[in-house]
C-alpha cells in the first residue's frame, strides 16, 4: 500500500530536482556567457556548481535509495562543495595577480585600503 | 528521464565551451573548463544510472578529484608565471 | 596526536567507503597501512600548531552547515533573477575589503570559503583580520557586510565559549 505510494512519489521528487538541477545549470552557463567581465562570470559559475550539482545528485540519490551508491553520492556532493569555492577562490586570485581587472565594480567601504 | 538530464548536461557542457573558445582571458577560458569538470562529474554519475552501472560513480569521484588538482595546478601555473617576470606596466613608471 | 587521529579516522572512513570489501582481512590492512602512511605525511605538512582549535568545533559545524544551505539557496536565486531577467534586476559588482574575525586559520578558511561557495560573492584574498570580496550586486555586499556569517562562523569556531 505505502509501497505503491512512495514509488510513483519518489519518481515525482526526483524528476523535479532533475529538472531544477538541469535549468540551473543551463542559468549557469547563460550567464557565464552574457556576463561583462571575468568576476561575474565567476558568479553565474557557482550557480552551477552549488545548487545545480547538488540537486542532480540528489535526485539520483532518490533514485538509489539506501545504500552505498547513496553515500557515494553525498560524498561526491560533499566534495564538490568542499573543493568549488577553493577553485573559485584561486581562480579569483590568479585573475587578480595576472592583472584582470574588474568591469566597472564599485568600491565597498573598505576597512583597509589594499 | 535520465536521457532528459544527460543531454540537459551536454548542453550546459556546450554552453561552457563557447565561453572557453571566446575567452578573452586565460582565467575566462580555465573557468570554463572547470565547470566543464564538474558537469562531466555529473554527466558520469547520470550516465551510470541510466545505463544501470553505479560502479560509474567511482569513475566520478576519481574524475572529481583529478579535475579539482588539475584546475588548482594550471591556476599555480599561470600564478607563477604573473609574479616571475617584474611587471612592467608602462603607465606606472 | 588528536589530529593524527582524526585525519586517520577520516581517511580510513573513507577508503572503507570506496573499497567496498568489508570482510577481506588482507585489504582491510592493506587499507590501514595506507590510511596511516597518508595521516602521518599529513601531520607533517600541518606545520602550524594545532592547539589554538577546540573539539567544540567538530559538534557546532553541523548546524552551521543546515545555516550555510539555506543561504546558498537563497543566494543561487538572487543569480539566477540576475541571468534571465537582467533589466529588472541589474547587475552592479562591488569589490570591497570586509573585517574579519575569526582567529585561528581553519576559521578564516571556513569563512572565506563559505563567502565563495554562495554564488554571488567571492573572497579573493584573505589577510589576518580581513577579507577582499568581490560581489555580483549592491545588495549582496551589503548582506556580507551586515556580518551575519562573519559571527556564525566565529561561533562555530568555538574557541572560550
Amino acid at each position: 500500500m505505502t509501497e505503491a505510494l512512495l514509488e510513483p512519489a519518489l519518481d515525482l521528487a526526483s524528476l523535479l530536482l532533475l529538472s531544477g538541477g538541469v535549468f540551473l545549470g543551463i542559468t549557469g552557463a547563460v550567464g557565464v556567457l552574457r556576463f561583462p567581465d571575468f568576476f561575474t562570470r565567476l558568479h553565474a559559475a557557482g550557480v552551477t556548481d552549488t545548487l545545480s550539482a547538488g540537486m542532480i545528485l540528489a535526485a539520483l540519490m532518490l533514485q538509489a535509495g539506501l545504500s552505498l551508491i547513496s553515500v557515494k553520492l553525498a560524498f561526491i556532493l560533499l566534495f564538490l562543495l568542499y573543493t568549488s569555492p577553493v577553485a573559485s577562490h584561486a581562480l579569483a586570485r590568479a585573475a587578480v595577480h595576472a592583472g584582470v581587472k574588474p568591469v566597472d565594480a564599485k568600491p565597498g567601504e573598505s576597512s583597509s585600503p589594499s | 528521464m535520465l536521457a532528459a538530464a544527460a543531454v540537459g548536461i551536454l548542453v550546459v557542457m556546450a554552453l561552457a565551451l563557447v565561453r572557453a573558445f571566446r575567452g578573452p582571458s586565460i582565467c575566462d577560458r580555465i573557468l570554463a573548463v572547470n565547470m566543464i569538470g564538474t558537469k562531466t562529474v555529473l554527466l558520469i554519475a547520470v550516465y551510470g544510472f541510466l545505463s544501470g552501472r553505479p560502479d560509474f560513480l567511482d569513475i566520478a569521484i576519481t574524475y572529481a578529484l583529478i579535475n579539482f588538482v588539475g584546475v588548482i595546478a594550471a591556476l599555480k601555473f599561470i600564478e607563477r608565471i604573473a609574479a616571475s617576470p617584474p611587471p612592467t606596466r608602462p603607465e606606472e613608471l | 596526536m588528536l589530529y593524527f587521529l582524526l585525519l586517520f579516522a577520516a581517511l580510513f572512513g573513507f577508503w572503507l567507503l570506496l573499497s567496498g570489501y568489508w570482510a577481506n582481512p588482507l585489504l582491510l590492512l592493506l587499507g590501514l597501512a595506507s590510511s596511516a602512511l597518508a595521516a602521518w605525511i599529513g601531520t607533517r605538512l600541518e606545520q602550524s600548531d594545532t592547539r589554538g582549535y577546540s573539539l567544540r568545533m567538530l559538534l557546532r559545524l553541523p548546524g552551521y552547515w543546515v545555516w550555510l544551505v539555506g543561504e546558498i539557496v537563497k543566494a543561487n536565486l538572487d543569480v539566477v533573477r540576475r541571468v534571465w531577467r537582467p533589466h529588472t534586476y541589474p547587475i552592479s559588482p562591488v569589490i570591497g575589503h570586509l573585517p574579519l574575525s575569526q582567529k585561528t586559520r581553519l576559521g578564516k578558511t571556513i569563512y572565506a570559503n563559505s563567502i565563495t561557495l554562495t554564488p554571488g560573492t567571492v573572497a579573493i584574498e584573505v589577510s589576518d583580520d580581513a577579507v577582499m570580496v568581490h560581489a555580483l550586486s549592491e545588495s549582496a555586499y551589503a548582506d556580507l557586510a551586515a556580518g551575519d556569517m562573519d559571527r556564525r562562523v566565529t561561533w562555530a569556531e568555538g574557541r572560550s565559549g
